[in-house]
């Protein structure tokens, strides 16, 4: 119950930093920040208490797997995250570094041309 | 009789120091080695064809960072990075298509064999090596994009240039 | 066509990577990739509208395991309007795009976004829909800022951030609803959630969902990317965006949840009929004062999307009579259908102008008849439908919303959609006066009529404006109830486990 709340205070610290911070590098670290505490949340959400990885060893059957092993699709859906996170990191990145050759700043109150 | 890229492994000018160049160039081959073990018996042990093809890539950044660009871009140049990254995208995207001949899109056609054998499961390792593949090459075209052509770093080493 | 249901979203996927394998050698080749890519799938899509529904199990797996790509009147109508729509942009962008840089990259870019948009309406299974969804926004990011101005990296950015963080509260309510019921196939959580019962989770999940899929369709708290990144685009890209892209990956997404996973309760109608009548009345405001004229278009956009909104929100409500709530909801759809039709049109326009007087300010054009004329009559015969003129499509759908909304007793609701088409109205008369009849300024004499390719995917537009609206008595037994039954049918929805 404890690591739920911990995840979501991870999210709103991301969320704060996207929202607070005025240099665009900040602002790609906090939403990187909340797109990692999704992750782990959705982790979370396929603990079993006690449990075992879900890997099939030589002498176990299937009957003790599904008993005591912890959920794997959870773990397959924050593979799919975590990649789509680098997707839109790299955009980010990539579409900072274009932002300081044009405005040559990184501040986030600068850049409003785009107004009304 | 020094090949070429011995002279340019033993390049002082460019790359880090003798220590981390003699370490990175120990360290080079287990690093490969393991990220091809982790792509390749990704269908028997956790791992599979995005971590190990992101170890692979961060052996090409290791690469770089310890003798230079230039021999990196040699290893692996953009273009190829482009072309592997493509061609696996497409297999990808392609093999599944097969599985319409016997049934259904992306359905494992293959004899399963027997569990636990390296050669089982399918098509699954093939779709690990292929993933492999192309998350190397594309993480590697990211990090050379954004950091060895990107116009801002290349306009700061000029300036730097110009300075000396 | 049920064999190669899964084409839709795979061909795109494959012409993109082989488009930039294959153009490292030849250039040109690009065009006529994109055209014969997206000419076949603008007929299997019309294809696809006469067959029976049916659901299609990727890989053999079973229900519940396997991943269902569903095809039911919705999907199929939603299918028809994104490939006929990328079709024509295609053809569009062969000689707009002279005017921009590296044309191979935007034709892949553009080939992923219609790979994920297709993928996004035929799945039926939750988490399939967020990838996909994630796939055509990260490529709309990109296609955004393409032209890498000023203006167009700082919309671009604005826009991922703002994307990012709904793609985010998307995925909180996926992991939520799969923790409360343990499985991510939409028949099948529309099965356990009528066991679970909407409780205090489910309804934290329904305003996540609400936030997440509503900033991707600009409804209006979360509108604010929309004004900067559809005019920033690329002009068949903002036709692509505007048309085509909030409606499959945000109207299209919170009907087939709302409809088929929830189902018809009060308190979500109440919601959407609130946020979309917000979203008409703030988008067509802020849209009358302003002088670019694709800015103007998108505002429009946010106002247009409140009328689908209000369309949905009422058929969701089950305190009213079922048939009223069933002409809401028809009227949502077909103005659904309408608004991409006309609002394609006329970002194409714009485009066709910008390319021709290099300018996109409305003051600063003039009396464009003389010298463009087929843009001109195109862009008319588009201005008339979306002010609700008849014989043109957009009447007819704003008469059905307004009337279904008098018919259920929300009064003020029906006062102000016909408000805001009539200050619609006056907005598109501005354009026509400055843009289309008045002064021709004396630089541009010279200026000639667009190339065919331009002007071709525009009449072809115009046409199916005027023949939606003309068609509308067959339309109704066809295609559209097809489209509503499939929504308000949640029972058959939830048998697509079964079957496959």
């Amino acid at each position: 119950m404890v690591l739920y709340f911990l995840t979501l205070v991870l999210f709103v610290m991301g969320v704060y930093c996207l929202i607070a911070k005025k240099n665009i590098i900040k602002k790609i670290i906090g939403l990187t920040i909340t797109d990692y505490a999704i992750n782990l949340f959705i982790i979370l959400i396929g603990y079993r208490a006690n449990g075992i990885a879900p890997i099939l060893f030589k002498n176990m059957t299937m009957k003790e797997l599904s008993e005591q092993g912890v959920d794997p699709l959870p773990q397959a859906l924050v593979l799919t995250s975590i990649v789509i996170g680098l997707g839109v990191l790299s955009l980010m990145t990539a579409i900072c570094l274009r932002l300081y050759e044009k405005y040559k700043t990184f501040d986030m109150g600068e850049i409003n041309r785009l107004k009304g | 009789m020094a090949t070429k890229p011995d002279l340019m492994m033993n390049d002082s000018q460019k790359g880090m120091t003798l220590i981390v160049k003699t370490v990175v160039r120990f360290a080079i081959g287990i690093i490969f080695m393991f990220g091809w073990y982790i792509i390749v018996y990704g269908h028997l042990t956790p791992g599979g064809g995005f971590a190990g093809g992101t170890i692979l890539a961060c052996g090409y950044v290791i690469l770089t960072l310890a003798f230079g660009k230039d021999l990196a871009l040699r290893k692996m140049s953009d273009m190829a990075a482009s072309i592997i990254d493509n061609s696996c995208a497409l297999l990808f995207v392609l093999i599944p298509i097969v599985g319409f001949a016997f049934g259904s899109f992306f359905l494992n056609f293959p004899p399963h064999g027997k569990p636990f054998n390296l050669v089982s499961a399918g098509l699954i390792p093939l779709y690990n090596i292929i993933i492999g593949l192309k998350v190397t090459s594309s993480l590697f075209a990211i990090f050379v994009a954004l950091s060895i052509f990107g116009r801002f770093v290349s306009k700061l080493v000029e300036e730097a240039e110009e300075e000396e | 066509m049920q064999t190669a249901y899964p084409l839709f979203s795979v061909l795109p996927l494959a012409a993109a990577f082989f488009n930039l394998l294959v153009t490292k050698l030849n250039k040109k080749v690009a065009d006529y990739i994109a055209f014969v890519v997206t000419g076949t799938l603008a007929v299997m899509a019309v294809l696809t509208v006469f067959e029976a529904p049916f659901a299609y199990r990727v890989g053999g797996f079973p229900a519940p395991w396997g991943i269902l790509l569903i095809s039911d009147g919705l999907s199929s109508l939603t299918l028809v309007i994104i490939n006929v729509i990328a079709f024509l942009a295609v053809i569009y962008s062969t000689k707009y795009m002279t005017m921009y840089t590296a044309k191979p990259k935007y034709y892949s870019l553009l080939l992923l976004m219609i790979a994920g948009m297709n993928g996004v309406v035929c799945t039926g299974d939750l988490f399939n829909l967020f990838v996909f969804l994630e796939v055509a926004s990260l490529a709309s990011y990109a296609l955004v800022g393409f032209g890498c101005e000023h203006e167009e990296l700082e919309a671009s950015f604005k826009y991922l951030i703002l994307g990012e963080v709904a793609s985010t509260a998307i995925l909180f309510g996926i992991a939520f609803l799969y923790s409360m019921t343990g499985t991510l196939n939409m028949p099948d959580l529309a099965r356990q959630l009528e066991i679970v019962g909407i409780n205090k989770a489910v309804a934290f999940v329904i305003a996540l969902f609400i936030m997440g899929f509503g900033l991707k369709a600009s409804t209006v708290p979360f509108h604010a990317w929309l004004p900067d990144a559809h005019p920033s685009a690329p002009a068949p890209i903002s036709a692509l965006l505007s048309g085509v892209l909030i409606k499959a990956i945000g109207v299209y997404a919170i009907a087939r949840i709302m409809f088929d996973v929830v189902g018809p309760n009060a308190m979500v109608s109440t919601i959407l009929m609130f946020l979309g009548a917000l979203s008409m009345v703030v988008g067509v405001f802020l849209a009358v004062g302003q002088s670019d004229i694709k800015r103007m278009l998108a505002y429009h956009s946010i106002s247009q999307m409140g009328y689908v909104m209000i369309g949905l929100g009422l058929g969701l409500n089950p305190n009213v009579p079922a048939l009223v709530a069933a002409m809401a909801l028809f009227g949502g759809i077909y103005h659904f259908v309408n608004h991409a039709v006309f609002k394609s049109l006329l970002f194409l326009c714009a485009g066709s102008f910008e390319f021709r007087t290099g300018t996109r300010n409305r003051y600063e054009m003039g009396g464009l008849i003389r010298k463009m004329p087929v843009t001109s009559t195109a862009c008319s015969i588009a201005s008339l439908s979306i002010s609700g003129v008849p014989p043109f499509n957009g009447f007819w759908s704003k008469l059905i919303i307004i009337v279904a909304l008098v018919q259920a007793g929300y009064y003020i609701y029906g006062g102000i959609a016909v408000l805001v088409a009539f200050v619609t109205l006056v907005s598109f008369i501005k354009l026509q006066r400055f843009v289309i009849f008045g002064q021709l300024p004396a630089r541009f004499a010279a200026l000639k009529e667009s190339p065919f390719a331009m002007t071709f995917p525009l009449v072809v537009l115009a046409i199916l404006c005027l023949g939606l609206g003309l068609a509308y008595p067959f339309l109704d037994h066809s295609v559209l109830q097809a489209a509503r039954n499939a929504l308000l049918d949640k029972l058959s929805y939830m048998g697509y486990i079964l079957g496959g």
